[in-house]
């Protein structure tokens, strides 16, 4: 394999990577809070470019509007999920929850069938994002970079937000343990919302990305970006937002150069995280950057 | 949750002719003697439909002794099912028909040549779909709970994209077609109680009681000196070799399948379905899974064009499922216990409520003080 085909496929990883870390966010912060593996993360990403969808496609919004309006309807979803499906569950038992959001992914994928219809569409990709550029030998499109550097610019922001805010050290304390946090004057309540706002923001950007990269959307498309993001914040050590990142991009460039170097293996895809997870939960079940979490009674 | 039903049991183990014993066998012969006028009288399409009765009731069985009684979330059902129906569509097709199917690749030699009889194709579809169940269940069980949700509905992804992909054995995305159509009222109600025995049995026993500790607590069974990951992979095996039964019964009832019909809806209407009827109730799961199977047969017309006298309304393709998913999602908002709330279906329990209306009637004017025993909560 010459270097400038080896230097493409590790755009185009860390281009899938960043997709994933932007998704296994919202996992991880979920997970690291409540313990509870949302399974409408994904959905809520279908929604995302949906909404981005229908903003050019059917209203003829520029895409600096619409994109914007994508994240704000998303992040009220999110919002509305926690609200309604997740908090009354709080204190029932911890398996009443899981149906739940078994439940809401349900619906949501359901309703997305009815409203939207089954069939795919075709994403209107701003044209200033579909220019191919030769750098060195390599050929990048122009979504490629503008993927990279969004999703780490938010991963930035995202990290001064969590370790420099009181807010963000209030998300970390909730993480270790509500109730002490809670008796230490927090509002847990509203800390739990705004987790499920910033991981529902960064779900549709990374669902509006996924858009661009992959121009086609169906009902069904944030199931298996789902999945993966959460194989991602394993891999990284769910509840633990560095790992999620770190997970997301391993797990980008390893799905793509697995692909690159063993062409034979292109149908077994999406088999390779699932791999991955098994492996991790057999050899570090916590993950690259989790902590062994001791259990309480 | 429920509870344990220490001293109702002990009552019915009694041996001899009692009441609820001769009540038993009663109604299994009426049963039984309604599935023989049903396989003889009724025409294909209400056939297919009781068919489909048992095989949900069998897989929201199975469900249930992961989720109800062990606390184990398990999304892996679809996978399971395509094992078990794979591997008897497989070893059921007789040779010319599965010629006909490989037309891009051909089978390979060794089940090219099989045209094996219903049970054991079946048995070999369970026996795969438990070790399967092994493979999953062993590194993911050895952990928390959470972790068993995504390493299950992983593996059933997996498992659609190997059929997707293994042109010589699964023939693809083309799906098999022409399955001998075995299965019939005998074979899938026959294997519906079967399960649904073994599984009582099972929950009932030392080992039933292990299960329900580890679902209440796991610090505590595991101090009580329950071996957790043992009783969690026995419970997961057992379950995965009756889904794989059921997915043979599936394929042999719909003789026509492909990858797409185990996606992962099969599982969550699965979960609807167990929640719906109750957790850690067996007899609302298989009534929560007849209730499913023909209200969704009776909701169909929803889903193509009607007209109301002069007003067309276009149908709504998809409309069931929202209309189901939304009615699950207020019914653990809202009435977490589903249908029978943990409680099981009992002669003696059917005998209180009766009871308790005649005393009702006996003094009509005089509301009753407290709420039927078998109706508190608990």
């Amino acid at each position: 394999m010459s270097f400038s085909l080896f230097m493409q496929h590790l755009a185009n990883g860390v281009s899938l990577g960043s997709l994933y870390a932007l998704i296994a966010i919202g996992y991880t912060m979920v997970y690291g809070i409540l313990r509870l593996i949302n399974f409408a993360h994904g959905d809520i990403v279908m929604v995302g470019a949906y909404v981005a969808f229908y903003g050019i496609a059917m209203f003829l919004l520029p895409w600096w509007i619409s994109f914007p309006l994508a994240i704000v309807l998303t992040i009220l979803l999110g919002v509305i999920i926690e609200r309604a499906a997740y908090k009354p569950l709080r204190e029932v038992p911890r398996f009443q929850l899981f149906t739940s959001a078994v439940a809401v992914s349900f619906l949501l994928e359901n309703l997305a069938i009815v409203v939207f219809s089954g069939r795919p569409k075709a994403f209107p990709r701003p044209p200033f994002m579909d220019q191919t550029f030769t750098l060195g030998g390599v050929r990048i499109v122009s979504y490629t970079p503008l993927i990279i550097i969004s999703a780490l610019l938010l991963f930035g922001l995202l990290t001064l937000f969590i370790h420099r805010t009181k807010v963000g050290m209030a998300m970390r304390a909730l993480s270790k343990d509500i109730e002490t946090t809670g008796l230490m004057g927090v509002d847990t309540d509203r800390v739990i919302m705004l987790a499920f706002a910033i991981g529902s923001a960064l779900a549709a950007v990374g669902g509006v990305l996924w858009a661009i990269k992959f121009p086609q959307i169906n009902p069904l498309m944030g199931v298996l970006p789902g999945l993966k993001a959460f194989i991602a914040a394993v891999l990284g050590g769910i509840g633990n937002i560095t790992g999620a990142m770190i997970g997301g991009f391993l797990l980008g460039i390893v799905e793509i150069m697995i692909v690159a170097f063993f062409p034979d293996l292109a149908g077994y895809r999406d088999a390779f995280a699932y791999t991955i997870l098994i492996l991790v939960l057999l050899f570090r079940p916590t993950g690259i950057m989790g902590e062994v979490e001791p259990e309480k009674v | 949750m429920t509870t344990i039903q220490t001293q109702e049991q002990r009552g019915e183990r009694r041996f001899g002719l009692t009441r609820n014993r001769i009540l038993t066998v009663a109604s299994l012969i009426l049963f039984i003697g309604f599935l023989i006028w049903a396989q003889n009288n009724l025409d294909p399409y209400k056939l297919r439909i009781l068919n489909l009765c048992a095989i949900y009731a069998i897989f929201a069985v199975t469900f249930n002794l992961i989720f109800g009684f062990t606390g184990q979330l398990s999304l892996g059902h679809a996978g399971f099912a395509a094992v078990g129906a794979y591997t008897a569509a497989l070893l059921t097709m007789s040779v010319a028909q599965k010629q006909a199917n490989f037309f891009l690749e051909p089978l390979v030699p060794l089940l090219a040549n099989v045209e094996w009889p219903f049970l054991p194709a079946i048995l070999v579809g369970g026996v795969l779909a438990a070790l399967t169940g092994l493979l999953i269940g062993w590194p993911a069980l050895r952990l928390r709970g959470d972790y068993l949700a995504i390493a299950t509905l992983g593996f059933s992804e997996i498992i659609r994209v190997i059929c997707v992909n293994w042109q010589n054995v699964t023939n693809g995305s083309l799906g098999l077609k022409g399955i001998p159509g075995h299965t019939n009222l005998y074979w899938s109600w026959g294997w519906a109680i079967i399960t649904i025995f073994v599984v009582k049995k099972l929950v009932d026993s030392s080992y039933g009681r292990a299960l329900k500790a580890i679902r209440d607590d796991e610090i505590a069974a595991e101090a009580l000196g329950i071996h957790l990951a043992r009783h969690k992979i026995l419970a997961f095996t057992l379950s995965s070799f009756f889904v794989g039964v059921g997915g043979a019964l599936l394929a042999n009832l719909i003789s026509t399948i492909d990858p797409k019909v185990f996606m992962f809806f099969l599982a969550y209407q699965i979960v609807g379905i167990t929640v719906m009827g109750g957790m850690g109730s067996l007899t609302g799961s298989v009534v929560a899974a007849v209730l499913y199977t023909v209200f969704l047969e009776v909701l169909r017309p929803i889903e193509s064009p009607f007209s109301i006298g002069p007003i067309n309304v276009p149908g709504i393709p998809g409309m069931r499922m929202v209309l189901f998913s939304i009615l699950l999602l207020l019914v653990i908002l809202f009435y977490q216990k589903g249908l029978f709330g943990g409680k099981e279906f009992s002669w003696d329990g059917l005998f209180a409520i009766g009871g308790k209306i005649r005393a009702r009637f006996a003094r009509a004017s005089v509301p009753p003080a407290t709420p039927p025993a078998n109706l508190k909560e608990e």
